[in-house]
Parts: C-alpha cells; structure tokens; sequence
C-alpha cells in the first residue's frame, strides 16, 4: 500500500535486499542463546511466553473440567490447588509480564528511532534471568519434594497468604521453588523496566520529544517507572518469606508475634499496581492499532498521557481494596473505597478518547482491530465491575466470589489477552515479513470472543450465587451446577481458538503471504523499516517532527506537524 | 519502498545521559525494596514475644562517622576524575574503599556481639528477624559498592581508567551516595527511634 | 422474582436494578436465583440488616454502573457501525481530529461527579455497618476457624460446638472472629458479607437474622487442601427453639451403659487426643466437640450428613469424604468402628 506514496524528495530507501543465509542448526540455536539485539530478545520474549500461555491454558481448562461437574473427581484436591496457584503465578509472571516486555524490547527501539535498548547486555541478563525464573517455578513439578521423593508443585494460591506458607502448614519445598523463582524473574523485570526507561529517556532520535513519542512508548515508560516501585516490593515480601522458611525468621510467623495481615499489605502493595503494569501496556497497544484501523489521529494525545501518569500514581494508592474483608478500619475502608473509584478516572477518559478515535473515521475491521474492539467493550465491562467491588461493603459480599474471578478475567483476558493477541496479529508481519491469515485470525477472534464470553459472563452470577474462588468441588444442592457446565464449555471453545491461532502463528510463518515493509498504511517509525527489520534497525538515524512521521511522509501536503502544538 | 527523512536540522538535539537515568531508576527500585524492609522494622518494633529487645544495641557512632564520610571522599575523588587528575583520585577512591570497609567490620563486630553475648540470631525473635534483615540488606548492598569500587580501584592503577570515563565513576558515585543516604535512614530507625 | 427482591429499598432502584440484570447476558441465571428455595446462597436474597444495606447499596450502584454501560458502550457500537469504511470507499482519509479540550474536559468532570456520589453513598454503609453500636443483650459467640472446619464457643452459655452455628432470630448476635491455624474466611450469603478470620488479629462481625431458617456458606480465603469441604451452617431459631437447643448443649454427654463397649474404644484409642466429649476423659481440642454429635445434622464440617453409615466411612478413612482431613485413618477393626459408631450414635 505504502509502496506507491514513496520516495519523496529528502528521503532514503533503506530496504535491503533479503539475504538467506544457510546455517546449521547448532549454529543457528547458538546466535540465539547468545544474542544482545533487542529484536530477537523481544521474540524470545514473545515465544517463552506464547509457551507458557499453552501451559497456563491447559491448566485453565484441567480447572474447567473440574469443576464441570459437582463433587467431580477428576483432580485430586492436591493437584487442583496445584494447578490454580501455577495458573495464576504462569499467566501474571510467566506470559503477562514477558510478552508485554517482549513487545516492549521489540517495538520501542524501532518505534523512537534508535539502533537498539540502552543496555543490549543487560537486556539479554534480563530475558534469561526471567527464563531461568519460569524454569525453576516448573521445575518443582519434579522437586518440590526433594529430587527422591514425588514432585509437588507450589498449591498456595498465587497469593500466598502467611501464615499458609509457613513450613509447618506447607511443607515440602514446593512453596520455597515460588519464592526463589519469583525473586529471580523479579531481577529480570527490574533489569528491562530500567532498560526501557534508559532507552525511552536517552534514545530517542532526533526531534523525538517526549511529547511525540507514540503511546505505546509513553506507556511503556509508565508502566517501567511503576514497575521500579512494584516489583521491588515483592522481591522484598520474597526476601522475607525466604528468611521465614529457610533461616526460621519471624516476619509472618502468627505464632512468634508475627502478621499473616502484613504479608497481605506487602502482597497487595506490589499486586494492585501490577495489574496496571499488565494493563497499560496493552492500552499502549490499543493506542497505536485503533487510530491506524481508524485512519484517524489519537484523539487527545496528551489526554492519554496525562490519563496513563494518573492511573501509575492512583494505582500506588489502592492496595487495600483487597482486604476489604480482612477487618480494616472503617476510616480504612472509606479511604480505599474512595481511591479506588478514582482509578475510573482517567480509565474513563481513555475509553472516551478511544471511541473518539473512531468517530468519524472509516474503520477498517481487519483482525488486530477486530481484537482492539473488543478490548474497548470488554474493559469498559471490566472497569464497571470493578466500581462494583470498590464499593467496600458489596465487596465483603462479592469478595473471594466468583465475581472477582469474573472481574479480573475480564481485566485480564478481556483487555489483557485480547490485546496481546491484537498487537501479535499487528506487528506478525514486521517480525517476520509475513502476514497472518486473516481468515484463521477471524475464526480465531470470533470462536475466542464467544468462548470468553460464555465463560467470563457467567461466572459474575456465581458470585452473587455465593460460589467462592479457589475451591476443587462443590455441593451439588447449590444451585451452581447448570452455570459451572456452561463456564467449562466456554473455556474449551477458548481452548480451540488458542489452537487456532498457534496454528496461524506456524502456518503463516511458513506459508504467509509477503508483508512488505508497511502493510497496514501506518504512521509510526517501525513501519519505515524492512520486514524483518535489519540487525541495525535504520541504516541512517531518523529525524522526526511529529507524531506521525511516516504520515508526514505520505501527506507532504497536509503535515501533522502544521496541526500539533 | 519505505523512507525516512534525512533532511538534518539545525536544532539542537540533547538527551539525558542513560547511565545517570539507569542509575536513578535503580535507586528509585532499591528505595522502594528498603522502604518493605524499613516499614516491617517500624511495625514489628516492641511485637517481640520473647528474647533480647533493642535495648541490647549500642549506638555505631564511628561506623556512622566513616560511612557518611565515605560519601564527601568519593565526592572529592569525583572532583578530581573531573579535572583530569588521576593520581588524587585513585587515592581518595582508596580512601573511600577503606572507610567502607572499616564500616563492614565495624558491622560485623557489632553482630558477633549480638549474636554471642546478647543471644540474638535471626530466628530468636521478630526484633532479630527484623535487625538483621534491614542492617544485613544494607549491609549487603555496601559489601556490591566495595565489590564495584574496588574494580574501579583496579582499573585505575593499572591505567586503564581515565578521565573520559569521568561520566561512568559518577554513575557509581551515585550508587555509593545511595547507599550513604540509605544509612541514615536506617540507623534513625533502628538505633534512634527503634531503640 | 418476588421472592428475590421481598420489599426492600425503594421501588425505583429495583426497578432499576431489574433493568440492569437484563442487560447483563442471558446465560439462565436469574432463573436460577429466583426460584431457588430459601437456604441457597444467594447474596439478594438478604436476611440481616447489613445484608440489607448491602443490598440496597449494590442495586445503587448497579443503576449508575449499568447506565453508564448503556451509554457508553451504545456510544461504541454506534461508532462502530456508522464509521465502517464502506465497500464503495474512495480510499481517501478522514478528517483528521486530535483532540478537544472542551470535550475532554467534560468527560473528565462527568465521571468525577459520579465518584463523589458513589462515594458518599458507599461511605455511608460502611459506617452504618461496621460502626453499629453494640446492643446490650447482643449474643457473643466466637468463632474459630480451624483446618477445615469451624469450631462455635458461645462463652456466657458455656457452649462449644462444630460447623452449625446456632443463632436466635432479629436478637443480634456478634461473632468474634479467631483462627487456630491460617486464614479463613466467614461468609453466609444471605447474612451478610464476608469477614476473615486471621490468626493473631481478632475479627468482629453481627448479623441479626430476619427470618428462621437454614442459611448455608463455607469458608471463603484459601485455607489448605480442603478449603472447599469447609462447609458452613447457619440455624436461625426461634427464641424456643433456641432456649430448648442452648439447654441440650449445656448438658454433659450422655452415658449410656449399652455402648460401653464403644465409649472404650473412643477413650483408648487416640480419639480423645484431639476430640472432647463432656464428662469423659477426652479433652481434645484439635478437632470437633463431640458432646452432642447426634445434634448436628452433618459431619466432617459438612462433607456428609451425619448417618451411621457415613460416620462409619468417616472413621474407617476419614479421606473417604475429604482426602485431606486432618484425621488420620486411626487402623480400627470393622468390630471396632461398629462400637464406636453406636457409641456416637448416643451422643444426643
């Protein structure tokens, strides 16, 4: 599409020709395992955390199975505590922060202009230190107790409350394979939030002011900055647990004077946050696909930025909503009630700015902005319950319920993975030069839409019908027979669609049809380079005056820089 | 075929320097890793059920004294790196190294105290669980800035450092002000409120 | 739907608040809550006066949520429909549009006063509930949770009992909330909301229950293996009912010499290490008081009703109902359990 519009005058064709070069494959493994470019760190992000996506799946739908049915005996009560903390602990460490960092590795060099991240070494440390984290997590399947003696996985829940994993109520060392692990992934993501920050500061091409970064970046910089004062917090809670278990310290020891209620607040204190640092990286996302598809501007550029700073800072102050039930204060309460429905603030005005994008465009619904659509429809649901349980007193009804399953579900497949799934359909052909089908990409979205749907929508009845989280069984005279049946087949039409796209990600990469350099008519730096771009990203370092340099580039006439202050 | 312009303006173009930027950010994580450890102490302090209480510390005045004057040292080596002159540096670096490591010492000698005549170990009570996590992981932050400095030390003596490298020893010196800094935080909390 | 939504709150907001269910997708369940007899859980249904509040606050907040909903998310399908490029587009591009303060801010105040009356409703009932001065004749009963079962101690009646909590009717009963072990979590539906019970850090709740009636719940915080066998049961009595249950309790457990031979096995076997029965050598406390078994209706905190068969199965191997009991397979002869049982089955 772009092809036509270029060359203009003052500018430079910068596409290589294509070499392939032949290599065996012990050669080929070890240009990755040794590699500091951040274009393929940012695919071994992506690909470690597409794995363990399948992995954390399969454990979803184990759970599903389960729970099909009242008193099923499918699970042992063991094994399903195993399977939910791993899916919880798989998908927020294992696949929600890598891929988002992977994307993050990927795209913002290319996106502001520069060669490669401030510090490609210690990106590489990051990626593998994160790697080895996952790898020590799944290898308490075999050691959890002991090499010699049957594996067991951490069964804690994914948020650990004390005094549960205190060795005389866990013990084994399953728990202790969780901690370690989590310290160690926790170092990789310190080491890549301050990569980012140093390369989004110090980085940029010339013209690239702050202010004409592209959202995705911004929100980058964002959720980096808040992820240098969450994840600390946990290793920290790690630290001490680590300290507990091992060196028999005191900190959660409830028998010693210590506080199961204090674990809680550190927990919380690294957990709330982090939910936004898996969420505005996918609103960065949405930010770049829906104007694109749009073929309109964002709308309210420094809204958006202003909005995302907002949400970092908000989210700092709202831990406690998790411990509604826990026997705060009602100053307490109160207080966290109040700054957890100002979160819906600058959430809103995102929402509104995105439905402004598209108002009076001319959308184009290929299968990235199919996924962005239904991102907008879903959070917008999301960010409503969410106002629900801030409501302190319905929260010590809705509380540990299926509701919040449902809530956060929504948040984080609903927003989270949907958008994970748009930015892959989006930037697939610049990583690889090929496009993804888009017939697959449709089977792919609508069977994945309607399976979530199913699940997610009804799991908020069987939080008002009293059905709390974390159980392997029910009573079948509760009534939550009929809903539970109707979850599971939800989460295997899930399952297909997840298929499928695995599928489409191999077939494509084989068969797709050629990309070119921009196949998506869009705006940012990324696209001015070859698919797959060069080792070097841009032969010639690049000058920008807007936010949109390659629109400047297709619109000579019409600039956005004449429009923007 | 795609392009990008090549058209280099005339104006100016500055970026913040990434190791400073990296360095901040690291300290902005650690400051959040210290505030867990440094609220945990504040909460725990008087919850001991058993065992010795903060009553058995004794002020580190001269720990105290040669750790925050480590950090006017290593301000005093910068000043010199950036004026080019190698030989004061390397000998206020050095200087520096050996009040960090007098503060080691100082912090070991106070623990075999504790440990042997007071009977307070990490898992005797909350006031030891809590005192030796936040002093240990101080502690252990100073022992990484030794570990760094000395490289720098190293580095110097067999030349290999000059003063172009200016910026970098200043990244560090960041670090080891941070470290400083953390100090008096702790030894408010632990020794003067705490105790 | 009558029984549901039984007068409570001011027609308009139930109203509303029926306008809002059926926004939300079809998928069978308000069926399912509204003709549901009256023990299952269902949190609107209430039967306390904070399950109540709680209610009246939820359909509130429903209401703005869901008008938010249509509005918005009308907004985004409209735009989605009307700006569909079309088949017959001429490939040029739209107006380009960056942004409007006006409009920015007007979406920016809309919301914040949504949150001011969100909040000050939400406030109110915080207060309401959790500030409620205590009544003089309030009943104390503390609770206690344990690995997987919850232990009831009624002090100024001298009462202990397991997993079926007995409470009278409207007299507000105040629960000291206790664990033995880990975190658990108090939550019956129909009484109100959900309270934790933390160990080292003592919890109070009250519910004064409306109507008699069984109301059942279970253990809401991740306790352990068997956090989903924690069952729970409420007995809302009437105030007879209740005088005739708390006389029951009190008494010490019966001795009956037809089942001597069952009590000897329960009093040497290592039974009494973790079980009490009143008036007998067994002073355990790691488990359920046994003093008047034969007056709760389930066992193994609500795994199984309480049949000779199944305390028979319960003994023989306690995994049987729940693989991680805490009681262990205590390695009886048939002849043995079959003792026991009737021994047990005496414990009126």
């Amino acid at each position: 599409m772009a092809d036509q519009t270029l060359p203009i005058a003052g500018t430079l064709d910068l596409t290589p020709p294509r070499i392939e070069e032949r290599v065996s494959v012990l050669e080929w493994l070890h240009g990755w395992v040794i590699t500091v470019d951040h274009k393929r760190l940012g695919i071994l992000y992506v690909v470690y955390s597409i794995v363990f996506l399948l992995v954390g799946g399969v454990e979803a739908l184990l759970i599903r199975i389960q729970l099909a049915v009242p008193n099923s005996h499918f699970l042992a009560p063991e094994f399903y505590n195993e399977m939910f903390t791993m899916h919880g602990t798989t998908m927020v460490f294992l696949v929600g922060m890598p891929i988002l960092f992977g994307f993050a590795n990927y795209l913002v060099p290319l996106m502001i202009g520069a060669r490669d991240m401030a510090y490609p070494r210690l990106n590489a440390f990051s990626f593998w230190l994160t790697a080895f984290g996952g790898m020590l997590l799944y290898y308490s399947f075999i050691g959890g107790f002991g090499l010699y003696g049957m594996g067991a996985a951490p069964d804690v829940g994914w948020w650990a409350y004390a005094p549960l994993t205190a060795k005389a109520f866990s013990p084994g060392h399953a728990t202790d394979y969780w901690a370690l692990a989590l310290i160690v992934s926790g170092f990789g993501t310190l080491g890549t939030a301050i990569n980012v920050i140093a390369t989004t500061l110090s980085m940029r091409c010339r013209g690239m002011t702050l202010m004409r970064m592209p959202l995705f970046v911004w929100l980058m910089l964002v959720v980096s900055g808040l992820t240098l004062v969450t994840i600390t917090p946990l290793t920290a809670a790690q630290i001490m647990l680590v300290i507990d278990r091992y060196l028999g310290g005191h900190f959660f020891d409830t028998q010693a004077g210590g506080s199961a209620v204090v674990w809680m607040h550190f927990f919380w204190i690294f957990g709330h946050p982090e939910v936004y640092v898996l969420v505005m990286p996918v609103f960065g996302v949405a930010s770049e696909i829906i104007p694109v598809f749009s073929r309109k501007a964002i709308f309210g550029y420094p809204a958006m930025v202003a909005a995302s700073v907002g949400i970092a800072f908000v989210s700092l102050g709202v831990w406690a909503h998790h411990m509604f039930t826990v026997g705060m204060t009602s100053v307490g309460n109160t207080f966290f009630a109040l700054s957890t429905m100002l979160v819906g603030i600058p959430t809103g005005i995102k929402i509104f700015n995105w439905v402004a994008t598209l108002w009076g465009g001319k959308i184009r619904f290929r299968v990235p902005m199919l996924f962005c659509i239904a991102f907008i429809f879903q959070f917008l649901l999301a960010g409503l319950t969410g106002i629900m349980l801030s409501a302190a007193p319905w929260n010590w009804q809705l509380h540990n319920s299926y509701f919040v399953i449902a809530h956060f579900h929504y948040v984080l497949v609903g927003a989270i993975v949907f958008n994970i799934f748009a930015a892959i359909y989006y930037w697939y052909p610049k990583v690889t030069g090929r496009m993804m089908s888009e017939t697959l990409g449709k089977w792919h979205f609508w069977l994945f839409f309607i399976g979530f749907h199913i699940t997610f929508d009804t799991m908020h009845f069987l939080g008002f019908m009293g059905m709390p989280r974390s159980i392997y069984t029910y009573e079948p005279d509760r009534g939550w027979n009929h809903l539970n049946m109707i979850i599971s087949i939800g989460g295997m039409i899930q399952g297909i669609a997840v298929l499928i796209f695995a599928w489409n990600l191999i077939h494509s990469y084989l068969r797709g049809k050629e990309a070119g350099n921009d196949p998506w008519d869009a705006w940012t730096l990324e696209w001015s380079t070859p698919s797959p771009p060069p080792v070097y990203n841009f032969s010639a370092d690049p000058e920008v005056r807007s936010r949109r340099p390659l629109w400047d580039l297709k619109h000579p006439d019409d600039p956005d820089w004449k429009y923007e202050q | 075929m795609s392009a990008i312009p090549m058209s280099h303006s005339a104006e100016p173009w500055s970026l913040p320097s990434r190791g400073r930027v990296a360095m901040l950010s690291l300290i902005i994580g650690e400051t959040a890793l210290f505030t867990i450890f440094v609220v945990a102490y504040i909460y725990y302090i008087g919850k001991s059920l058993t065992g010795p209480t903060p009553q058995v510390l004794e002020l580190p005045i001269f720990n105290t004294v040669c750790l925050l004057s480590s950090s006017v040292t290593i301000w005093l080596a910068e000043r010199q790196i950036e004026r080019g002159k190698m030989g004061p540096f390397a000998a206020w670096w050095a200087f520096t190294i050996a009040l960090g490591v007098v503060f080691i010492v100082g912090t070991g000698m106070e623990w075999h105290k504790l440990i042997y005549l007071d009977g307070l170990t990490i898992h005797t009570n909350l006031f030891g669980t809590t005192f030796y996590s936040l002093v240990g992981l101080h502690a252990t932050h100073v022992v990484v800035g030794l570990v760094m400095l000395t490289i720098v030390l190293l580095f110097t003596l067999t030349g290999r450092l000059n003063p172009s490298h200016n910026e970098r020893v200043q990244t560090l010196a960041l670090y080891w002000h941070f470290v400083d800094a953390v100090w008096v935080v702790v030894f408010t909390v632990v020794y003067i409120v705490g105790r | 739907m009558k029984s549901t939504f039984r007068a409570h709150g001011p027609r308009a907001i139930r109203l509303s608040f029926l306008l809002a269910v059926s926004l939300l997708p079809a998928c069978g369940a308000p069926a399912a809550w509204a003709d549901a007899p009256q023990s299952l859980p269902n949190i609107f249904s209430p039967s306390t006066t904070p399950a109540h509040s709680i209610m009246g606050l939820s359909f509130f907040v429903l209401l703005i949520t869901g008008s938010i909903f249509v509005v918005v998310g009308g907004l985004l399908c409209y735009a989605v429909v009307r700006f569909r490029a079309r088949d017959n587009d001429d490939n040029s591009e739209p107006a380009q549009i960056y942004g409007s303060t006006q409009v920015e801010l007007a979406w920016t105040v809309i919301p914040i006063l949504i949150v001011v009356v969100l909040f000050l409703t939400t406030a109110r009932i915080i207060f309401a509930i959790q500030d409620a001065p205590k009544p003089a004749d309030a009943l104390d009963v503390t609770v206690v949770g344990h690995q997987f079962w919850w232990e009831f101690r009624y002090p100024s009646l001298g009462i202990v009992t397991a997993n079926e909590l007995h409470v009278p009717v409207t007299t507000v009963s105040y629960l000291h909330l206790l664990s033995a072990d880990v975190d658990h979590s108090f939550w019956v539906p129909q009484l109100g909301g959900k309270t934790d019970l933390i160990p080292n850090h003592p919890n109070d709740m009250w519910i004064d229950p409306h109507q008699t009636g069984v109301f059942l719940g279970q253990c809401a915080q991740f306790c352990g293996v068997e956090h989903a066998k924690m069952l729970l049961r409420v007995y809302v009595d009437t105030p007879a009912q209740f005088a005739e249950w708390v006389k029951l309790q009190q008494q010490p457990g019966v001795q009956d010499a037809s089942v001597a031979a069952g009590r000897h096995v329960f009093e040497t076997q290592a039974c009494t290490n973790c079980h009490a029965v009143a008036g007998t050598a067994a002073l355990g406390t790691f488990g359920p008081d046994l003093t008047h078994l034969m007056s709760r209706t389930t066992i193994a905190s609500g795994a199984a009703a309480n049949t000779p068969a199944n305390l028979h199965a319960w003994i023989e191997n306690p995994d049987h109902f729940k693989s991680g009991a805490l009681m262990p397979a205590m390695q009886l002869s048939d002849e043995q359990i079959d003792q026991l049982v009737a021994y047990l089955d005496t414990l009126h």
